[in-house]
């Protein structure tokens, strides 16, 4: 057994081995052999997944749950002494069963992946720059998970930002995929911008409020302090306490795609397929909801703003899969419904059931990440994103189709898999939830519960689509389909076997199991949280069951007679519904109006400004320069005629003494002694006279 | 018979000027530095017939006079010896002793 001092002296280890595999992969992406360059991305990853397990172990051996927390303070990053007290940061890593948690997700699942890049990848010239890319955001994921203070954690929020640009823009020849990877970006700036402002909010008013008595930004220290918020002096008649939380759920919002910041997730998908596996579904965009579940003390006091953020998910949730019903690319289609799935996890956080959230981030994690490389199976095979090119594909591709029904299964919610429970738990707690706003808690439901329908419905028609029926991509292509190589399936039937059993983790309450999950997180979510354990009522909680799966159950129907039995009926619903279908097909033209709304008039005052540079400021530079060179002339023109002139007379006038002068010089030594004979002479009769 | 200064006086001023005259006429280097011994003479002489004349019963003025022209002579052959030396090369070099020809040093 592993001592619990020596886990905590090892907790380093987790985000610094993939940050040596991404030093070693990007110095040496040239020199290295393919074959070293994906040993060393995977191993990284393995290794940090085999430290988390035996964090995880030592953290599941501490009997008392309240001690389960080991902090390992690596160095002092920042230290600032003055009279009345004093602020210091550490670089500090955090493991207690959160981040635990979310370690094993991010290791274990990251692996996995990592793996399957190496199947997915094959072949492509600049792998080397992949697996470090790769390495670096597992990296920078591991320092914001692990991170035990507030500003830690921001370097690695931004770090997986800046991973994610990289990876959107890895193929960067191709100049829509470049700026995609530009787009996310900049949306992301925008979030982070409200994660900042948030952050010194919070460090001014604890910093005034507590007069200097604040020495950190470390969770255990903000849990302590947080309570001295709700005596501060409200902003603008909210409370500064909202105002933060907020502030964060703007940043949550801009990482984790959610309304309005969603819209660079499914241009994100212009990355290689296991990226958006990784980066864009299962592990990045689920920081924002890390990060409030993180903050759960915070936003226990701030009731305004978990209903705003439980709205704000319901909404995506809802919004996101009625666009997902009529997307024709493949990976678009999960990207939207990784938006939705996400928009559950705020949901759940929002009323306050953060443990749910977190589960449902976790098998969210399997079953998208499944989905996602299945998709890329696909994509890998058919050569296109196309769904309308697909068709036919599972009996050429049997491993990839039946592990990918799995994960279809999964995310429509069909019991006992692991979708179905962490979805049931959401809409079982939004059910019960108490909002500042009576009455919303049901509505949030039956949105939530409309958006699983919606949910079950695109993902049948997906499935339809790509799998069943005959292939579409015409049969110059379909000689060439074929199953992809084991690296890529291995890691498929493991996420299926997760996605399938993932759910035995957060067992619902009418079994009478522990929800292990639940239990486990308790430490660290206090008694904020809530799964609808508290609430005794079985036979409700199985009418919702019985409500939610019969709609999973109504959406699927739907699809598979829409898409298998009549599939003519699609196409007259489009004729007839043309206006809804367009106003879907294109995103409800979201895009369009941010381009009018913000775009357009940065550019306006772009070209503006540009003007103004290329006339006001450039002319009045090149006026003072052609003045200044005409003046120059003038000055050049004295300078060369009077000053060079008197300069030049003098020298000349010397010159023509001296040319006479110098006839006296003859060489001639008697000449000499003539002058000097004269001379003496003239004395001579100098003296005698005077 | 007995002589007075100023036979002396004109015969060393006589000397001096037939030396400067030879100095300043004669094309022939040779000539020249015979011209400048005479020069010397005259001076020699001069020097003697003051310390002669002037002071004869000071012994120390008396003898300061003559040790000029000791000085005198004695230069004048070293002068002599340089010169017929440079005269020597300077011949060598351009086929002449004629001192007009000698204008290097011309500004």
């Amino acid at each position: 057994m592993v001592e619990p001092q020596t886990v905590k002296n090892i907790l380093w280890l987790i985000p610094c081995l993939p940050l040596a595999g991404a030093v070693i992969n990007g110095l040496l992406r040239r020199r290295l052999p393919a074959r070293l360059i994906h040993i060393v991305g995977c191993a990284s990853v393995f290794l940090a997944f085999l430290v988390s397990v035996s964090g995880f172990i030592t953290l599941v051996r501490i009997e008392e749950p309240h001690n389960r927390l080991l902090i390992q303070s690596l160095y002092q990053w920042l230290l600032t002494v003055w009279d009345q007290g004093r602020f210091s940061l550490d670089v500090a890593f955090r493991l207690d069963p959160l981040s635990a948690a979310l370690c094993l997700v991010v290791t274990g699942v990251g692996f996995l992946i990592h793996l399957y890049s190496v199947g997915y990848m094959a072949g492509d010239e600049s792998q080397g720059r992949y697996f470090a890319y790769l390495n670096l955001f597992t990296f920078s994921m591991l320092l914001l998970v692990l991170a035990d203070n507030l500003l830690l954690m921001f370097v690695g929020w931004e770090g997986v930002g800046l991973c994610s640009y990289l990876l959107i823009g890895f193929w960067f020849s191709d100049l829509e995929k470049a700026q995609a990877g530009m787009k996310a970006f900049i949306v992301n700036r925008v979030g982070d911008f409200g994660f900042f402002v948030g952050l010194m909010l919070l460090f001014w008013t604890l910093f005034e409020g507590s007069s200097g008595g604040i020495t950190g930004l470390g969770f255990d220290q903000l849990t302590e302090a947080i309570p001295l918020l709700g005596s501060a002096s409200p902003i603008l008649g909210v409370g500064v306490a909202t105002w933060i939380a907020l502030l964060f759920f703007v940043g949550a919002t801009g990482k984790s795609a959610q309304i309005p910041l969603y819209i660079w997730l499914p241009d994100a998908m212009a990355g290689p397929t296991p990226v958006s596996a990784f980066i864009h579904a299962a592990t990045m965009v689920t920081a924002g909801v890390y990060m409030i579940v993180r903050l759960n003390f915070l936003y226990a006091i701030a009731p305004v703003a978990m209903t705003v953020v439980a709205v704000v998910g319901a909404v995506t949730a809802f919004y996101a899969a009625t666009i997902a019903l009529t997307q024709n690319d493949i990976k678009r289609v999960l990207a939207y419904s990784t938006i939705s799935q996400l928009g559950y996890m705020f949901l759940a956080v929002g009323v306050a059931a953060f443990s749910t959230g977190i589960f449902h981030l976790v098998t969210h994690a399997f079953f998208k990440a499944l989905l996602f490389l299945g998709a890329g199976s696909v994509i890998h095979a058919v050569h296109s994103n196309d769904m309308q090119e697909m068709g036919g594909l599972k009996k050429y591709m049997p491993y990839t189709y039946l592990t990918f029904m799995t994960a279809y299964l999964a995310i429509s919610g069909i019991p006992p898999l692991s979708g179905f429970m962490s979805k049931d738990e959401i809409l079982w707690a939004t059910f019960n939830s108490h909002l500042s706003i009576p009455g919303l808690g049901k509505v949030l439901w039956a949105l939530g519960l409309l958006g699983a329908g919606f949910t079950a419905f695109y993902m049948t028609r997906l499935v339809a689509l790509t799998f069943m029926g005959n292939f579409q991509g015409g049969p110059e292509k379909e000689k060439h389909l074929h199953e992809s190589p084991l690296v890529m399936t291995i890691p498929l039937m493991i996420l299926a076997v997760l996605s399938a059993v993932g759910g035995a983790i957060g067992l619902p309450a009418v079994t009478h199991l522990p929800n292990l999950l639940h239990d486990f997180l308790s430490p660290v979510i206090g008694g904020h949280g809530s799964s609808g354990h508290e609430i005794h009522a079985y036979g409700l909680e199985v009418l919702l069951m019985v409500i939610s799966t019969g709609v999973a159950l109504t959406g699927i129907g739907l699809g598979y007679y829409f898409y298998l039995k009549r599939p003519e009926l699609p196409g007259q619903i489009k004729a007839r519904f043309a206006g809804m279908h367009r106003l879907l097909f294109n995103k409800y033209y979201v895009d369009e109006i941010y381009q009018a709304l913000f775009l357009r008039p940065v550019l306006k005052l772009v070209s503006l400004s540009g003007r103004f540079d290329l006339q006001g400021i450039d002319g009045a530079v090149n006026l003072s320069s052609r003045i200044t060179a005409k003046f120059s002339f003038l000055v050049g023109w004295e300078d060369l005629t009077i000053v060079d002139g008197a300069v030049n007379g003098l020298a000349d006038i010397f010159k023509r003494w001296g040319a006479w002068i110098r006839q006296v010089q003859t060489g001639r030594i008697q000449h000499y002694l003539y002058s000097v004979v004269l001379g003496i002479f003239g004395l001579c009769v100098f003296m005698l006279l005077f | 018979m007995s002589y007075s200064l100023p036979s002396f006086l004109i015969v060393s001023s006589l000397l001096f000027c037939l030396g400067m005259f030879t100095v300043l006429t004669r094309r022939n280097a040779i000539g020249v530095l015979m011209g400048i011994e005479l020069i010397l003479n005259g001076a020699g002489l001069n020097f003697v017939a003051f310390s002669r004349f002037l002071e004869p019963t000071q012994t120390a003025n008396l003898l300061s006079g003559q040790v000029f022209t000791l000085f005198i002579i004695a230069i004048a052959a070293a002068e002599v010896a340089v010169a017929l030396a440079i005269v020597l090369v300077l011949y060598s070099q351009m086929k002449t002793i004629d001192v007009e020809d000698f204008k290097d040093l011309r500004g």
